[in-house]
């Protein structure tokens, strides 16, 4: 295995995507340093799933210019497999075999030998704490293991970099954080990591650096923190009990931005006690009542909606548009 | 290690794969084999007796004459039976989301299908020699030297191997496992329209043509030829050439889907 130290593990430069009529990427650029964790963030539908697609050399992009680990996925996509391990969003398991037979398949398909095959798969049975269920068949697993199971089976030829295509979706918060703590210490190893992931939350905690793809284009990128930032500060989130109350209160304060659906209004601001002493006045004055009231400070939820302009909705559900949009 | 001998290692694993799906789940090999014994009993016990005493030129007819003459065709029924299985066993591989995990390693190309036809081809030779086995227990008796069993046993698998491509085919070509299991039907609807059961000179003109030129007919003729005596002629040439016309066919269209198949896939 070699990779090119001066390189970036990933580049992509104006990676484009349609199927039929619908663009799904139009004009990606990327970077992913080696030995970082980046998280390509984005709602349903965004294109996330296909970049990750086309990265891992399983499907070729229409027009762009993509290297991983110094290979070219479309000149060379021998070399790009050899170096990476992919786990995708649906379970890529075999379920006819047990936990232990699928990390076999896995050691004999990337000719690691008898011995070391052996060793690899008790340690990776070990580490994902897979041990006593090696023998056990598939059916008898649980979401949390399965998931567990497949990044095990990616691990297998310690690939260089490793896509995973929403990790956690679907988890429960406990196998959820064994899963970032797994992630965290494969970074620690040297591993490059490019996961995808809807879970704002899991991209802050994760990455290195985040991109926002938004409608098949990068819409931010940066650290976190530098996304973070570019939020003027928190919101003041009121909650109504009906449309009018809603709306009537929507035309008392300018910058506020109603959610008809939610009934939210949400209102930019930092929550200090002055400022909401004085909206509360106003609220009293014209006699609207809100049921509910909450202070946000800014996390990547708001970074989201203010490099898109919009919520992250599913775009299949149509509603993207109409949300949020004053 | 050279690029040939990863295609060879890789496709051993693969066939490992399968053979340890067919044995951990046997119900499918037994299924396939059910279908074919059914069968034998049916016609051997329900028709056999009226069928046997039109048989011309098979000695005294009866029951025991149509043993002699059916078993060549169940054989070949149990080939098309069996083929099924591949159909199935390659669709759900391709509905699964181990394939994509497949596709994304370095895996030398055509290791996925290769371990399943090997893998189908040692099926059926399984479920042969059980079929083969029922049909003994029941009263069969061949004629035929081991040499013949040999040359027989050679025309079986090399037919199965092409019907196997071409369920391989299908089960790519199926968007649903089932629909992978429907589509093959055909093939053990042909045997039916063939020498296996009755001889071909019964049917009336049209079906008859028919029945003389398809597949399974020189194939049925060939084996029972070695197995039960009587001539083969040309009838071995001409299950060869439609074997490996089937085979041929069949392996560049499967190969053909295979590769669409990763190109296809949106999102």
């Amino acid at each position: 295995m070699t990779v090119n130290r001066s390189a970036p593990a990933i580049s992509a430069r104006a990676v484009r995507k349609s199927f039929g009529d619908h663009v799904v990427l139009d004009g990606v650029d990327l970077a992913v340093a080696e030995g970082t964790i980046f998280a390509l963030l984005g709602p349903n539908g965004a294109g996330k799933t296909t970049m990750v697609r086309i990265l891992s050399t399983l499907i070729a992009a229409d027009a762009g210019d993509i290297q991983v680990g110094g290979h070219d996925v479309a000149g060379d996509p021998g070399a790009v497999r050899a170096l990476i391990g992919v786990t995708g969003q649906f379970s890529a398991v075999d379920n006819l075999l047990t936990g232990e037979e699928n990390l076999r398949l896995m050691a004999d398909l990337r000719h690691l030998g008898r011995a070391a095959g052996q060793r690899r798969i008790a340690e990776l049975l070990e580490r994902f704490d897979l041990t006593g269920a090696a023998r056990k068949p598939l059916t008898a697993y649980s979401g949390g293991m399965r998931r567990r199971l497949d990044l095990a089976m990616t691990l297998v030829g310690d690939p260089a970099v490793i896509f995973l295509d929403e990790p956690t979706t679907g988890l429960d918060p406990r196998s959820r954080r064994t899963m970032w703590q797994i992630i965290r210490e494969l970074a620690t190893d040297g591993v490059t990591i490019f996961l995808t992931t809807q879970y704002l939350e899991e991209a802050d905690l994760l990455a290195d650096r985040v991109a926002v793809l938004d409608h098949g284009r990068i819409a931010a990128e940066g650290t976190p923190a530098e996304l973070k930032r570019r939020i003027p500060g928190g919101h003041i989130q009121l909650q109504f009990a009906g449309p009018d109350a809603l709306h009537a209160a929507a035309a008392l304060i300018p910058d506020a931005v109603p959610d008809d659906d939610q009934l939210i209004l949400q209102i930019p601001g930092d929550g200090s006690v002055a400022s909401l002493r004085r909206l509360l006045g106003e609220l009293d004055d014209t006699s609207i009542d809100v049921e509910h009231l909450s202070i946000h400070s800014p996390d990547l939820d708001d970074v989201f909606f203010a490099v898109t302009g919009h919520a992250t909705t599913d775009p299949a559900t149509g509603q993207e548009e109409k949300v949020l949009q004053s | 290690m050279t690029s040939v001998a990863y295609t060879l290692t890789d496709s051993a694993t693969m066939l490992r794969r399968n053979l340890k799906h067919q044995l951990r789940y046997p119900s499918l090999t037994l299924m396939l084999a059910g279908f074919p014994i059914v069968f034998l009993l049916l016609f051997v016990y329900v028709f056999g007796g009226q069928l046997g005493t039109g048989l011309g030129g098979h000695g005294a007819g009866g029951r025991g004459a149509y043993l002699t003459y059916l078993v060549p065709g169940i054989l070949i029924i149990t080939v098309a039976s069996a083929a099924l299985g591949t159909a199935i066993s390659v669709a759900t591989d391709m509905t699964g989301g181990i394939i994509d995990r497949f596709r994304t390693m370095a895996i030398s190309r055509g290791a996925v299908l290769t371990g399943h036809v090997i893998g189908s081809l040692l099926q059926t030779l399984a479920v042969l020699a059980l079929v083969a086995g029922v049909a003994l227990a029941l009263g069969f008796r061949s004629s035929a030297s081991a040499l013949e069993w040999l040359a027989a046993a050679g025309m079986l698998a090399l037919f199965a191997f092409a019907l196997i491509w071409l369920s391989a085919a299908l089960g790519l070509a199926a968007r649903s496992v089932e629909t992978a299991s429907n589509t093959p039907m055909f093939l053990t609807l042909l045997p039916f329209l063939s020498s296996a059961f009755v001889a071909t000179a019964t049917m009336p003109a049209g079906l008859r043509q028919f029945a003389e030129y398809e597949p399974f007919t020189p194939v049925t003729q060939t084996v029972r030829g070695l197995l039960t005596g009587g001539p083969i002629g040309m009838q071995a040439i001409a299950a060869i050439a439609w074997s490996i016309g089937i085979a041929l066919a069949s392996y560049l269209w499967a190969v053909r889907l295979y590769n669409r198949r990763r190109a296809a896939t949106p999102n």
